[in-house]
C-alpha cells in the first residue's frame, strides 16, 4: 500500500507541475522580456541535465569513461556523423574502455 | 469568382495537412531520444524488479507519470527512508516543468484545462524539437515527439522487468552513455543557433555543477534554468558595439 500511495502521489503531482503554468496563465501572454528568456531554456536545461546526469549528487557518481564515451559522441557529432551513429560511437567506446581496463 | 466556402475548406484542409506534418516530423525527430529513453526504462525496469517492485507497480508508474527522472529518484530513496522524503524528492526533480510549462503557455490554444492537458506532453528532447525559434511551440510537434519517448519507456520497462538485464552489463555495455550522449547531441544543435544560446548553455552548465556539490541533482538542474535569464539583459548591453549572431 506505502508503494502504490507513494506511486499515486508522484504520478499526481508529476501531472500537476506540467499543469501549473497553463493552469495560472490561461490565455494571459508571456511579457516579451520572458519570451526572450524561454528561448534559451533549452539549451539551459540540457547543459544541466548533461551535468546533472555526469555528476550525480555530489558529484559521487563521475566516471570518466562515461565521461569519454559522452565526448567522443560529441566529437562525431561535430564530424557531421548522424546523431545515432554518433550515440552509438560514443557507447562503444565506453564499451571498450571497460573491457580493456576493468 | 471567389467561392469562400471552398477557400475555407481550403485552409482547413491546409491547417489538418500541416498538423499532420508536424505531427510526423515530431514522430520523426522523438525517435532518436526514444532509442535513449528506451536503454533507461530497461535499467529502470530491472532496478524495479531487483527492489521487489513486481510487474504491475513498475509498468503502470511508467504508463502514467512517463518520467525517467522522477521515477528512478522514487525508486532509490524509498528503499531508504520514508515515504514523504522519497516523494518530495521525486517530485523536486521534476520542478523544471513548472518553468517549462510557463514557457511553454503561450503556444497552447484554449482554456485552461485544455492547455493543461496538453502540456501534460512535456518531456525533455520534446521541448526542445518543438521549438520555432521565437519563443513559441510547435504544439503538434512537441506530441509528435513525445508519443515515440512515452512508447519507448513503457516498452522499455516491461522487458527491463522480464528480462532483468543485471547492473553489471548494462554498465559494461557503455549503456550509461546513452543519455547524457543524447542530450549533448541535442545540446549541440542549440548552441549552434546562437552565441547567446552558447554562453547560456555555459553558465547553465557551471550553475549545475556548482550546484551539485551542495544540493541532489534535481535542485541543481532546477537552479541551471537561472541561465537563461541572460535572455533579459539587452544585445547591445550584453554585447557593446557588436550585434548578437542570429
Amino acid at each position: 500500500m506505502r508503494l502504490w500511495l507513494s506511486v499515486a502521489a508522484v504520478t499526481v503531482l508529476t501531472w500537476m507541475m506540467k499543469a501549473s503554468g497553463p493552469l495560472t496563465l490561461g490565455d494571459r501572454q508571456l511579457p516579451p522580456t520572458a519570451v526572450k528568456v524561454s528561448v534559451l531554456m533549452a539549451p539551459v536545461l540540457l547543459a544541466g541535465l548533461i551535468i546533472a546526469d555526469l555528476g550525480g549528487a555530489g558529484w559521487s557518481d563521475l566516471d570518466w569513461q562515461q565521461v569519454a564515451g559522452v565526448g567522443v559522441a560529441g566529437i562525431a557529432r561535430t564530424l557531421r556523423a548522424p546523431l545515432l551513429l554518433a550515440v552509438v560511437v560514443g557507447i562503444a567506446a565506453t564499451a571498450l574502455l571497460r573491457l580493456l581496463l576493468n | 469568382m471567389l467561392d469562400p466556402g471552398r477557400d475555407l475548406v481550403g485552409a482547413e484542409v491546409s491547417g489538418t495537412g500541416r498538423r499532420g506534418g508536424a505531427l510526423v516530423e515530431g514522430v520523426r525527430l522523438g525517435i532518436g531520444p526514444g532509442a535513449a529513453i528506451f536503454v533507461l526504462a530497461l535499467a529502470y525496469g530491472a532496478a524495479a524488479h531487483v527492489a521487489g517492485w513486481g510487474v504491475t507497480v513498475p509498468l503502470v508508474f511508467s504508463v502514467l507519470a512517463f518520467s525517467g527522472s522522477a521515477q528512478l529518484t522514487l525508486l532509490t530513496t524509498l528503499s531508504a527512508g520514508g515515504a514523504v522524503a522519497a516523494v518530495t524528492a521525486a517530485v523536486l526533480i521534476n520542478a523544471r516543468y513548472i518553468v517549462m510549462g510557463v514557457a511553454l503557455n503561450d503556444s497552447l490554444q484554449g482554456g485552461r484545462l485544455w492547455r493543461a492537458l496538453q502540456a501534460q506532453a512535456l518531456a525533455d528532447a520534446s521541448f526542445v524539437v518543438a521549438q520555432r525559434g521565437d519563443g513559441r511551440f510547435d504544439i503538434t510537434r512537441l506530441i509528435g515527439a513525445s508519443v515515440p519517448q512515452w512508447l519507448c519507456w513503457v516498452t522499455g520497462t516491461a522487458v527491463g522487468l522480464l528480462a532483468a538485464p543485471s547492473a553489471h552489463l548494462l554498465h559494461a555495455l557503455g549503456a550509461d552513455v546513452t543519455f547524457p550522449a543524447f542530450f549533448l547531441m541535442l545540446a549541440l544543435d542549440e548552441i549552434r543557433k546562437s552565441r547567446r544560446a552558447a554562453v547560456a548553455a555555459v553558465l547553465g552548465a557551471s550553475i549545475a555543477a556548482v550546484l551539485l556539490f551542495v544540493t541532489t541533482p534535481g535542485n541543481a538542474l532546477l537552479g541551471a534554468t537561472a541561465a537563461a535569464l541572460i535572455g533579459a539583459i539587452p544585445v547591445h548591453a550584453q554585447i557593446k558595439g557588436r550585434g548578437d549572431r542570429p
